[in-house]
């Protein structure tokens, strides 16, 4: 069996008397890509959240490679080798490509002094590596005047930086065009290819569906249902699914329900 | 804006890339000149105005202009600003501002005065005038971050606040230190060098220092990161709330020399030590080009800056105008800043 790189036990999350996330489990093994995907409010951002250590869980369990956890936080989530792409993409748009990448983690030499040389050096080789080359920008072109499918491209390469064992993957192909998404799953496949895992989380069914070896379905903040790639046959399953989930009783119902208010008319 | 660009969109997708060669990263402004500008349009802009007020100055009364007297009467009085005003420039990119340097100061320079009045070395007193204004700067940066408060109200009320406990202490008494003139320290940090005031010197190297700390550390990048996104700093594992507290640590420590060297060129400390500063230092960190919102700034133009804002009240007088026309023109100087930065500089979001 492939090492478990992450799990959570029964993860509870709650904002005052909110409850955002209730006793979910989850877990990610090495070399696999996960698709987690549910109706907005399900609570996938919180616990991507927790995954990264931006939030702290109001109870329950977090395991790096089999061992618990203690004082969980952003840092710590980076240093167990946990790297998340956020959805809004988490750049300073102010400041230069290398900045960017080295963001919290800068190298630095002589008494903390930067390794200016260095870090651009490896940020071109990074933005290289994943095929977000251009003519027109340099490591030291300001973020704010890339696109959004270059900004993607710094947020990914500073993820792929220190070889991550679990890149986490918040709506990445929100706002892309066709060859940006295109980029986006070439860069998944590459990750998994090279024996690294994969939380991928998407709106897009088909694009989840087409990208991940096993499914989380999320609903009102538990997980409602995990499925192999086998047990699944089309994307249509897991719609008609989450349908199922939303609405006990089958959007049928609701549309019974609708042709009985058009006849009482 | 000539580092505008365009997705490239003749690049195959990745799937397919051909090898490129390290020439693709290659862009016109990589040539040295013409980054160093677009790099340092802030500050270069900032020595722009200062070049051209200077040349009006010098237009006006030839004579006094040419004298090395009034430059040395600046050079006397700048390093006080100087110290103050880069920490500012930290503090304003890291998206915070701090109104309580001027009560650090009188409070660092009267922990001097105390101890230098106790017949101590002054060394003695100025390491006890340093620690008095990290400690200091330490409350107010953790009354402000810790404490969940806005800055700019916050550290005023710590301004009044003590300033009035000095106040209330002394009962408005002044010390005088005579026995400095004398002293080791005044002749390191406030004597002469060359017929040049030596505490310039000293603020230079400040200046320079805090440039590195600025462009080249750790601490800098992640102060402008802060200041920049302070989520996405959160989120890629900084700790933004020690950032924070460190730039109004910094101030705190600018604030204790800038009160020292205060005091070593009156050999007075007044209770009133720092009160002058509050708007000419504020004015000098924007008219040196760094902007209110925070994430980028710069110390070479903070500096440049306090150079402008100290030559207009010496030069207006030096120009042959009443002094009744200074704050006019430290108005004037500060609006045109203003404009010619937002003309210059264009803000990402």
């Amino acid at each position: 069996m492939a090492e478990r790189i992450i799990e959570l036990r029964d993860i509870s999350k709650s904002y005052g008397q909110v409850y955002a996330l209730g006793g979910v489990n989850l877990s990610v093994d090495r070399g696999e890509v996960v698709g987690l995907i549910g109706d907005n409010g399900a609570g996938k951002s919180t616990l991507i959240k927790i995954l990264s250590g931006v939030v702290k869980p109001t109870s329950g369990e977090i395991l790096v490679r089999g061992k618990p956890v203690t004082g969980w936080s952003a840092a710590r989530s980076r240093d167990a080798g946990i790297e998340t792409v956020f959805q809004d993409r988490a750049l300073a748009v102010q400041q230069t490509i290398v900045r960017n990448i080295f963001m919290g983690r800068e190298l630095t030499g002589f008494m903390g002094f930067l390794k200016v040389n260095k870090e651009v050096e490896e940020a071109s080789r990074l933005m290289r590596e994943i095929g977000f080359t251009s003519k027109v920008f340099t490591p030291h072109s300001i973020v704010g005047q890339l696109s959004g499918g270059e900004r993607q491209g710094v947020a990914i390469a500073r993820a792929i930086y220190k070889q991550a064992e679990l890149i986490i993957l918040d709506e990445p192909t929100t706002a892309l065009s066709l060859t940006e998404t295109a980029k986006v799953f070439h860069f998944v496949r590459q990750v998994r290819a090279s024996g690294r895992s994969i939380l991928f989380i998407g709106h897009n069914i088909h694009h989840v569906f087409d990208i991940a070896d096993r499914f989380v379905v999320m609903d009102r903040g538990k997980v409602a249902l995990t499925a192999d790639r086998s047990e699944v046959k089309s994307a249509e399953d897991l719609i008609n699914f989450m349908e199922d989930v939303a609405h006990p009783g089958g959007l049928a119902g609701l549309h019974d329900a609708g042709d009985a208010e058009q006849r009482a008319r | 804006m000539s580092k505008t660009m365009e997705p490239d969109l003749h690049e195959p997708a990745a799937g397919t890339s051909r090898p490129s060669s390290q020439k693709e990263w290659k862009h016109p402004s990589d040539h040295w000149m013409r980054g160093f500008i677009l790099d340092n349009r802030a500050s270069l802009g900032t020595l722009g105005v200062f070049i051209i007020m200077m040349a009006v100055f010098m237009v006006a009364n030839p004579t006094v202009f040419t004298t090395w007297y009034l430059y040395r009467s600046v050079l006397t009085t700048l390093p006080v600003a100087l110290f103050v005003v880069v920490p500012l420039v930290f503090v304003v990119t890291c998206g915070e501002i701090d109104l309580s340097f001027p009560a650090t100061m009188g409070f660092a320079s009267w922990v001097f005065a105390l101890v230098v009045q106790a017949g101590y070395d002054p060394f003695l007193g100025i390491i006890a005038a340093l620690i008095t204004g990290l400690l200091l700067g330490f409350l107010v940066g953790s009354l402000v971050v810790y404490g969940g408060l806005s800055s700019l109200i916050a550290t005023l009320g710590m301004n009044f606040l003590l300033r009035g406990l000095i106040q209330i202490i002394n009962e408005g008494k002044s010390m005088a230190l005579t026995s400095l003139a004398d002293s080791w320290a005044y002749t390191i940090f406030s004597g002469e060098l060359m017929g040049i005031p030596v505490q310039i010197f000293w603020a230079i190297g400040f200046v320079v220092l805090s440039a590195m700390l600025y462009n080249r550390h750790r601490f800098g990048a992640q102060v402008r990161v802060v200041g920049d996104n302070p989520d996405s700093a959160q989120q890629m594992g900084i700790d933004v709330k020690r950032v924070r507290v460190k730039v109004f640590v910094l101030v705190g420590i600018g604030a204790a020399i800038a009160g020292t060297f205060s005091v070593m060129i009156n050999f007075t400390w007044w209770p009133t030590a720092g009160d002058g500063y509050l708007l000419p230092v504020l004015a000098s960190v924007f008219v040196g080009g760094t902007p209110t919102w925070g994430g980028i700034g710069t110390v070479v133009g903070g500096a440049i800056g306090a150079v402008t804002v100290s030559f207009i009240q010496t030069g207006v007088v030096a120009a042959g105008l009443s002094g009744f026309y200074v704050q006019f023109f430290n108005g004037l100087i500060i609006i045109l800043s203003l404009l010619g930065h937002k003309w210059n500089q264009a803000r990402y979001r």
